[in-house]
């Protein structure tokens, strides 16, 4: 089984009996409002899906994130995980002492040791992670409304929040004893946060040729208006896995995570977090975690070549189509044919036809698939 | 150029390695070696010939990161009662 991203899966959910005792100490602790996206990076560091994180970076990782997108250690790491707080909360917590960490419902949700306080430049954080300064960038929008002290230091979590789809939550520790179980060696990992269409299956299929099994890994937590909602995407995905997938080659399950959009940043982070949950191989596509037009469509892939020792290998794949020539999925590289040939696996025709409440040709998503997202209301974010 | 190869020292980098506010050190390499990388390097696109350096490095060290988890038997076991529960494993 491949290596943990610095060689050891971190564990800080605290179990049953120190869960009690924290939580009577809690009652003098100082406290801090935390938001979902926040109480997801505080699960994951604590179930490993962040590792080698055992809590928010103090300031020395976070300058190095920006600046060499590496831990103080040399450890390939590219997107800074902090916890922001206004002047005012920050005032009121000491360097050297535990804060509990509550949501936005008032439920304890972590113990925070809190090591340093300090501030950052939005500019320069926007800048460096999204490659802009844009704020029509949802990812630079999203710095612009950070409170300006950051907190760092060692957490230990109370317990996982429950979800809607825990019946799709699986921690890295989980993953590993389940590719174990099932034989595999080698395991290709797709991100996703779209319902599957033809070309989708095309690439992961491709992929899982080689390996052992796929891990389907759509990411659940907040994402752009008109995206699908996350449940019409574990549902379509499943309807997929039933009727063409076998059984013994595929897994699923969620990762509750924002998405960030910052393209090819985005796109090493999300092959640590696959490497923690024990994916050998990630799938990168056109565009991998980018929006609009900010990055180059293959920039995603291109980065990868600063990162030999990242520990878990890249699958590229350029952008495919359906031909009418071949009769088949190809992409630019296998197919000699022009574009007149081509149809396009295009998210807004097939979104168009869907709100109409067409069914797509089946060159483009599979009837079933199609079916279940049109019993959804309204599957997409409003 | 020190031609003893393998030593660590604090003695500031080459002329033309520009280290801006990096924290780094120095390593001795032989001096044909440098010159060898430095004609590499035209045709690879890194940046300097410390920056062909630590890639290899890093290449090298990721190649002999240990493999393998070791969670306890008592973990194992809870975990696969889950994943049965869930549908995961028969």
């Amino acid at each position: 089984m491949i290596s943990p991203h610095g060689g050891k899966l971190v564990d800080r959910v605290l179990n049953e009996d120190c869960r009690k005792d924290i939580l009577a100490a809690a009652k003098v602790l100082p406290k801090l409002t935390i938001n979902d996206e926040s109480v997801s990076d505080v699960e994951n560091i604590a179930t490993g899906v962040f590792s080698p994180l055992e809590g928010f970076m103090g300031k020395a990782d976070y300058r190095n994130v920006l600046n060499e997108m590496r831990l103080r250690t040399d450890l390939p790491w590219t997107i800074p995980i902090v916890l922001d707080a206004s002047p005012e909360e920050a005032a009121k917590l000491k360097e050297g002492k535990d804060v509990l960490l509550e949501n936005e419902s008032g439920r304890p949700v972590a113990v925070l040791h809190l090591q340093e306080k300090y501030d950052f430049n939005k500019d320069e954080l926007a800048e460096k992670v999204f490659l802009t300064m844009d704020k029509a960038h949802p990812g630079v929008a999203k710095v612009a409304g950070m409170k300006p002290v950051l907190l760092a230091g060692p957490l230990d979590l109370l317990e996982v929040s429950p979800t809607p789809f825990d019946r799709y939550k699986l921690s890295p520790k989980e993953t590993r004893i389940l590719f174990k179980e099932k034989g595999w060696k080698t395991i290709v990992a797709f991100q996703t946060r779209n319902t599957p269409h033809i070309g989708h299956e095309y690439v992961q299929k491709t992929a899982l040729t080689f390996t052992d099994g796929i891990f389907v890994n759509p990411v659940i937590g907040r994402k752009k208006k008109g995206d699908f909602k996350d449940e019409v995407i574990l549902a379509s995905y499943d309807e997929l896995i039933k009727h063409y997938y076998l059984k013994e080659r595929a897994v699923m399950a969620i990762l509750q995570m924002e998405m960030r959009y910052a393209g090819p940043r985005e796109a090493i982070h999300h092959a640590i977090v696959r490497k923690n949950f024990g994916c050998t191989h990630i799938i990168i596509g056109r565009d991998h975690a980018g929006v609009g037009t900010y990055y180059h469509p293959y920039a995603a892939q291109d980065i990868f070549e600063e990162f030999p020792d990242l520990g878990i290998a890249p699958l590229f794949f350029r952008a495919f189509y359906f031909c009418k020539k071949c009769q088949s999925v190809v992409n630019e590289k296998i197919c000699p044919h022009p574009t007149s040939e081509q149809i396009q696996f295009s998210g807004t025709k097939i979104r168009d036809l869907l709100v109409k409440g067409e069914v797509p040709p089946a060159e483009l998503m599979r009837p079933e698939v199609a079916k279940v997202i049109m019993q959804f209301e309204s599957p997409f974010n409003e | 150029m020190d031609d003893e190869a393998g030593r660590i020292g604090q003695s500031p980098p080459p002329e033309e390695e520009k280290t801006m506010d990096k924290d780094v050190m120095t390593v001795s390499i032989p001096a044909s070696l440098f010159k060898k990388i430095e004609e590499t390097i035209k045709a690879t696109g890194d940046a300097s010939v410390s920056d062909y350096i630590a890639k290899a490095l890093r290449e090298k060290l990721a190649q002999e990161e240990k493999k393998g988890d070791s969670f306890s038997q008592e973990d194992e076991e809870k975990v696969k009662e889950r994943l049965k529960a869930l549908g995961y494993i028969d």
